[in-house]
């Protein structure tokens, strides 16, 4: 009888030590999900996943290994998801969850061969155009940057369009700059395209 | 028997010239050289420095009437195929005024039976078959031409 007295008390009374356990389980249990969570994420944000599946690599990779964000003289590069994928958390997070959609259409296979990406190119392409149209270029300006841009170290060219379009606003990156990255689909009805 | 020993020697004498004669020449490209240095015909010879292209700048004057205008600017990237033509994206008549490009000629909306058509001919789409960029590269000969002198914009 007291022995079973001694446990209802020790049970019924929260002591210092259970409480401090419950903390600790708590904490330690956050630090694995969280810790996890996030390292599941920076690994689907890099560009050996994305090359996983051969959707990628054969396709949009190889075209991108042509182009001056892979190869150039400084050896700055961009990946994937520096283009692809914006840096703050909660664009980060969007578009992630928009991405699981990418997982469906790996398993139902809508673009597993060469004429089926082509043909799908177009409807992508516009889909990420208008994603960068309408966050004004967000991922392009994590490393080009306008306030930083040295007119007089750029091109006649570029001056004459980044001094005003740009500069107000009017037009951004992506307006112009469409298929630096990717082979381009069939412009027909593309703005700023013949 | 003399005559026999004679005959011999010379023999034996014309193939040694014969012998040394194709030693002197080596070279299986019969001592012609091109402009570009020379290379036997069963070498690879390295190749030339990559010459870099001029980056921007004013239009070029042209040196005889139809030339071709060339291209005072870099082109990499600028693809010109079935889907897309980036030339025309700001030397089209539709872009120029607003990029400040050189027009298309009109006499690129014509066929090849002299009818002009509403758009670029398919006969003048692709732009690089007669304009080209330019590199800072130095004459291989020595050269004097001078352009006509309705030409000359001095």
């Amino acid at each position: 009888m007291k022995l079973l007295k001694k446990i209802w008390r020790t049970m019924s009374t929260p002591s210092k030590a259970g409480v401090g356990i419950v903390l600790a389980l708590g904490f330690i249990g956050g630090v694995v999900f969280w810790g996890g969570f996030n390292t599941a994420l920076s690994v689907t944000n890099t560009e050996e996943f994305c090359t996983g599946c051969h959707e990628m690599a054969d396709n949009v990779y190889e075209e991108y290994r042509e182009t001056i964000h892979y190869s150039n003289r400084s050896g700055v590069r961009a990946t994937c998801p520096d283009c692809h994928v914006p840096k703050d958390w909660t664009h980060k997070i969007i578009r992630k969850i928009a991405a699981s959609k990418e997982v469906w259409g790996m398993l139902t296979g809508v673009i597993d061969t060469r004429e089926k990406f082509v043909d799908h190119r177009k409807s992508m392409a516009m889909r990420e155009w208008k994603r960068m149209k309408d966050n004004d270029s967000r991922e392009c300006r994590n490393c080009h940057n306008f306030e930083y841009m040295d007119f007089s170290e750029q091109g006649s060219r570029s001056v004459k369009m980044h001094s005003s379009a740009l500069a107000s606003g009017e037009k951004t990156c992506i307006d112009c700059h469409k298929g630096i990255a990717h082979e381009l689909p069939d412009m027909k009805g593309v703005e700023g395209w013949h | 028997m003399k005559k026999i020993m004679l005959a011999l020697m010379i023999m034996g004498m014309a193939a040694g010239a014969v012998a040394q004669e194709k030693q002197v020449v080596p070279s299986n490209i019969g001592g012609v050289e091109s402009l570009r240095g020379s290379a036997e015909l069963d070498v690879t010879r390295s190749a030339d420095k990559h010459k870099r292209v001029i980056k921007d700048r004013e239009p070029l004057q042209r040196n005889y009437v139809h030339q071709p205008p060339i291209i005072p600017h870099q082109i990499r990237g600028y693809k010109i195929n079935l889907n897309a033509n980036k030339c025309l994206s700001c030397h089209g008549w539709k872009y120029a005024r607003e990029t400040g490009a050189t027009k298309v000629s009109p006499t690129h909306f014509e066929t090849r039976d002299g009818m002009t058509l509403s758009d670029i001919s398919p006969r003048r789409y692709f732009c690089l078959q007669c304009h080209v960029p330019q590199v800072d590269g130095k004459p291989l000969v020595d050269n004097d031409f001078e352009a006509v002198d309705s030409l000359s914009q001095n």
